[in-house]
């Protein structure tokens, strides 16, 4: 998207390739942590949204939908049925809907991982809150290119 | 049970694919459905002599709503009349609607109906009840208006709807309030708790709301008028759920909550004066009619107000009597119905007038239809006459001097409606009919023919009736054993005098019919000003009301929005604070604060004063920016880091959506006066002072110790996680922000819908 008037930046540009990878893997470093330290799907989610606003700035929308590979919208509908099929494996095992079930697993290197329906249900909340920001972003940006 | 109840609505949604399997004959292919639930029910019959068979099933436990079903003699004779007629119903539509496209829909709510009226009788718990009763007013709704590209249909249709959903509002409230009072919501529980009920403070208001909806479902005096208007329907459904079934649900409501709430001053004088007035003027619009159809339906009226009165007298022989009313009732309304469909059919006349002569082209149907119209006069031998000899009697022995008259008058005007549908159509001169009338073929025939016979047969041998199917039903009414005692011959009595008598007059009415329409010709502008009048009105009410409060609340402007909003929500907050006022104390306590959170607050409100002063929209920006990342500072020093990160982020990227919204704004304009600007200045204090206050007593009262010290302790042992933010909202509260999530998605497919709305608007 450019803006009116705006020379295109060779410094936004740069800085903005350099950023994008360390942007959404620390907000997947917040989402996966979020369980003990500060962090967590939410925040998670709108950190990737706004490394995807930062691509956005110095390209245009098509190369930012490219980035995504999933429409908005389809990012929405995943979240929301992650985050309902996480609590729908608990009623597999008689208890109620959205329970949390946790089990360990030993990853040689890392030791012992603990993973659960809660992350399941977070990884949801982070597509929702990414599809949100996006489909707002992407559909605002493209009505001001039209 | 419950599969014969919900098979029902399984039947029903494969109606349209085995209607096209089938073709042409698909009406009796689809009749074995309620015949083989007609040999279940049958099957029951001799259990139910020992009391009531209970079956459950948990539905929503935690709220204590079962799916559990009750069978005892009253809704086993509703089952088996619903099932029974149903068989023939279902195989006459098969013909009747033959050539209609929508024949597999018809099938499909036909059935859905039959479920439904189904599980209303035999449910014991009240919601399962409510839910059923509401699932027939809304099948009904839909079978009246089948012919849906016609108007009249459509405001038929609406019009019962509305007057039965209305009833069915009260109705709920009715028996959540009878299950409050009774400590339980099944009704077989209730039903002993009578003495309990009835000395309760609640039992008017109860059983007003109660009479409400079933007054409202069994077409009762002022609410009659929806019956007759509701024959828009195609004819099989007149016959079944206008006659025979559905509006005999009100009154079966009645019957059955009769031991939890009847035998009352109150109920006596209600339940026999609306219905004494409705049987009068039901058989009184019938005789004044000429449509066949709503003749009958008037007189299904008269019968309904008759059914009311006799439950609301109470008396073991009135009871007896109600249910012998209503089995006769059922057979040869049921049967006349389906024979005015035949007319129609056969000859393409709808109305009296059109009609004459017809026993040389269709002699069954017109053999069948004197059969039928005999039991309605209410003649020996039929069974009508063993009903109407008990409403005599009934009356006789324990209703008011008035309501007697009524009914002596109203069952001579029955007489001549009866010979209105059993002699006129049939013999004498030939009239011009618009098709050349030939006799149906059995499809037809087959209800007529054997509901017409029952009731002949039913009156033969009345005892064997009474022991078998009817002494059930009245001593679940009664709520304590009943033998009926029917009989063909009571021996010459005052009720035998007064059968003659009704005879007598009515046939005179019959042959002076000109002379009492010409003279009658007054009540039509009385009709004229009638209920239906009152229905028209406030249905008009309704929609100016909703329009004004639509233009009022809705107005397209987000300002007002806010506005309403935001003063709403303070009259709300200060009504419960002004009423607990003596109770609230603000603990202020200014003691440790430290200087930089005074510079931190001061910074915050100098940014927010900025904002609403700015003469830029970037200045304003920047300004909210700065409140939002001071709030976020906050956050960060009273150790809250996730809200702190989360404030960060929402305001980057709110910035970043204002900056693409700024350029297709127009110019920053003061538009607004200073009085305006006052106004808002004034709410908006007002509304952070609400907030303020709110949050200061909010924090100063503790009810209770703070959930916060459970979920610290909880939080690693039960969540597995150290960050309690994180662990409350996917584990501990996981269902709320579940919903949040649904709501941001929501939220953004509304945005998306807005934004590409305007943006194809401008493209064209």
């Amino acid at each position: 998207m450019n803006m009116p008037n705006q020379p295109d930046s060779l410094i936004l540009r740069v800085t903005g390739h350099f950023l994008l990878p360390l942007l959404i893997m620390f907000s997947l470093f917040l989402l996966l942590r979020g369980h003990n330290e500060p962090g967590g799907g939410f925040i998670g989610g709108l950190v990737a949204s706004a490394a995807i606003a930062l691509h956005l700035f110095f390209t245009d929308v098509q190369s930012a939908r490219r980035l995504i590979w999933l429409d908005p919208r389809d990012l929405l509908g995943w979240g929301l049925t992650i985050a309902i099929a996480s609590g729908v494996i608990a009623m597999f095992s008689g208890l109620p809907f959205l329970s949390a079930l946790w089990t360990e697993l030993s990853v040689p290197m890392f030791g012992m991982l603990k993973i659960g329906t809660p992350l399941m249900f977070d990884i949801g909340v982070y597509l929702v809150v990414i599809g949100t920001v996006l489909n707002i972003l992407l559909s605002l940006a493209e009505a001001e290119d039209a | 049970m419950l599969y014969a109840l919900l098979g029902g609505f399984g039947v029903a949604a494969l109606a349209p694919w085995l209607h096209q399997l089938f073709g042409r004959h698909s009406g009796w292919a689809l009749a074995v459905w309620p015949a083989t639930l007609f040999i279940y029910f049958a099957s029951m019959l001799s259990g139910v002599n020992d009391g009531p068979v209970l079956i459950r099933h948990d539905w929503i436990p935690s709220l204590g709503i079962q799916l559990s079903f009750m069978v005892d003699g009253l809704s086993l004779l509703f089952a088996l009349l619903i099932s029974g007629i149903g068989v023939f119903i279902v195989a006459y539509a098969g013909r009747y609607l033959e050539q209609h496209q929508d024949l597999g829909r018809f099938y499909a709510i036909l059935l859905a109906f039959m479920a439904s009226m189904l599980g209303l009788v035999l449910s014991d718990n009240l919601i399962s009840l409510f839910v059923f009763w509401e699932l027939t007013s809304i099948t009904s709704y839909l079978l009246i208006g089948f012919n849906h590209e016609d108007a009249a249909a459509r405001r038929s249709a609406l019009q019962g709807l509305f007057v039965t959903v209305g009833g069915g509002l009260a109705l709920m409230t009715g028996l959540i309030m009878l299950a409050m009072v009774g400590g339980s919501y099944e009704l077989s529980a209730l039903l002993s708790q009578g003495d309990v009920i009835r000395e309760h403070a609640w039992y008017a208001p109860i059983l007003a709301l109660i009479l409400l909806g079933a007054f409202t479902k069994s077409a009762q005096f002022p609410f009659h008028f929806w019956l007759p208007n509701a024959m828009a329907a195609p004819t099989p459904v007149s016959a079944y759920l206008h006659s025979a079934t559905m509006v005999k649900a009100g009154i079966y409501l009645l019957a059955r909550l009769n031991p939890a709430l009847g035998g009352t001053q109150l109920w006596l004088t209600v339940l026999g004066g609306v219905g004494a007035i409705t049987l009068f003027i039901g058989i009184w619009l019938a005789l004044r009619s000429t449509g066949i159809k709503k003749v009958l339906a008037y007189s299904t009226v008269m019968a309904l107000g008759t059914l009311t009165m006799l439950i609301g007298l109470g008396t073991d022989i009135a009871l007896s009597a109600a249910m012998a009313f209503l089995l006769a009732h059922s057979l040869y309304k049921g049967a006349l119905f389906m024979i005015a469909g035949i007319i129609d059919h056969g000859t393409g006349s709808k109305d009296l007038r059109d009609t004459g002569g017809l026993f040389r082209a269709m002699p069954i149907t017109a053999v069948t239809a004197s059969v039928a119209a005999l039991s309605l006069a209410g003649v020996l031998p039929m069974f009508g006459f063993v009903a109407k000899e008990l409403l005599f009697e009934s009356v006789l022995s324990s209703a008011a001097f008035w309501i007697t008259m009524l009914v002596i008058a109203g069952t001579a005007m029955t007489v001549a409606v009866a010979a209105l549908i059993g002699i006129l159509p049939w013999y004498g001169k030939n009239a011009a009919t618009k098709k050349t009338p030939h006799e149906a073929p059995p499809a037809l025939l087959a209800g007529p023919i054997v509901l017409a016979t029952l009731g002949l047969l039913f009156g033969l041998f009345a005892p064997l009736v009474d022991e078998r199917l009817l002494g059930a039903a009245v001593s679940a009414v009664a709520g304590s054993s009943v033998t009926p005692n029917l009989a063909l011959w009571h021996g010459i009595n005052v009720a035998l005098g007064l059968s003659a008598l009704t005879l007598a007059l009515g046939l005179c009415l019959y042959f002076w019919r000109d002379k009492f329409r010409h003279y009658t010709r007054f009540t039509d502008t009385l009709a004229k000003a009638g209920p239906e009048r009152g229905y028209d009105a406030s249905i008009s009410w309704l929609v100016k009301i909703s329009a004004w409060q639509t233009r009022f609340f809705q107005s397209g402007y987000l300002r007002y929005y806010l506005l309403i909003i935001l003063l709403t929500f303070m009259a709300l907050v200060w009504t419960v604070m002004l009423i607990h006022w003596p109770a609230l104390s603000m603990g202020i306590n200014l003691q440790g604060i430290q200087l930089h959170e005074y510079a931190l607050v001061f910074v915050l409100v100098a940014a927010a004063l900025a904002a609403a002063r700015s003469e830029s929209r970037l200045g304003a920006v920047a300004s909210l920016g700065a409140v939002g990342f001071t709030v976020a500072l906050l956050y960060v020093m009273f150790s809250a880091p996730d809200l702190g990160i989360t404030q960060v982020l929402v305001e980057t990227l709110t910035v970043i959506l204002l900056v693409l919204v700024l350029f297709r704004l127009p110019g920053f304009l003061r538009l607004t006066s200073t009085a305006l600007r006052l106004r808002d200045a004034m709410v908006a204090s007002a509304v952070g002072i609400t907030m303020t206050c709110l949050l200061l007593f909010a924090a100063d009262a503790r009810l209770y110790d703070s959930i916060s010290h459970w979920h610290v302790a909880q939080s690693v042992p039960g969540g597995y996680g150290r960050n309690i933010v994180n662990v409350i909202l996917v584990d501990f509260r996981a269902l709320d922000t579940l919903g949040e999530i649904f709501v941001l998605a929501l939220a953004a497919t509304g945005v998306l819908a807005m934004i590409r709305l305007r943006a194809e608007d401008k493209s064209r």
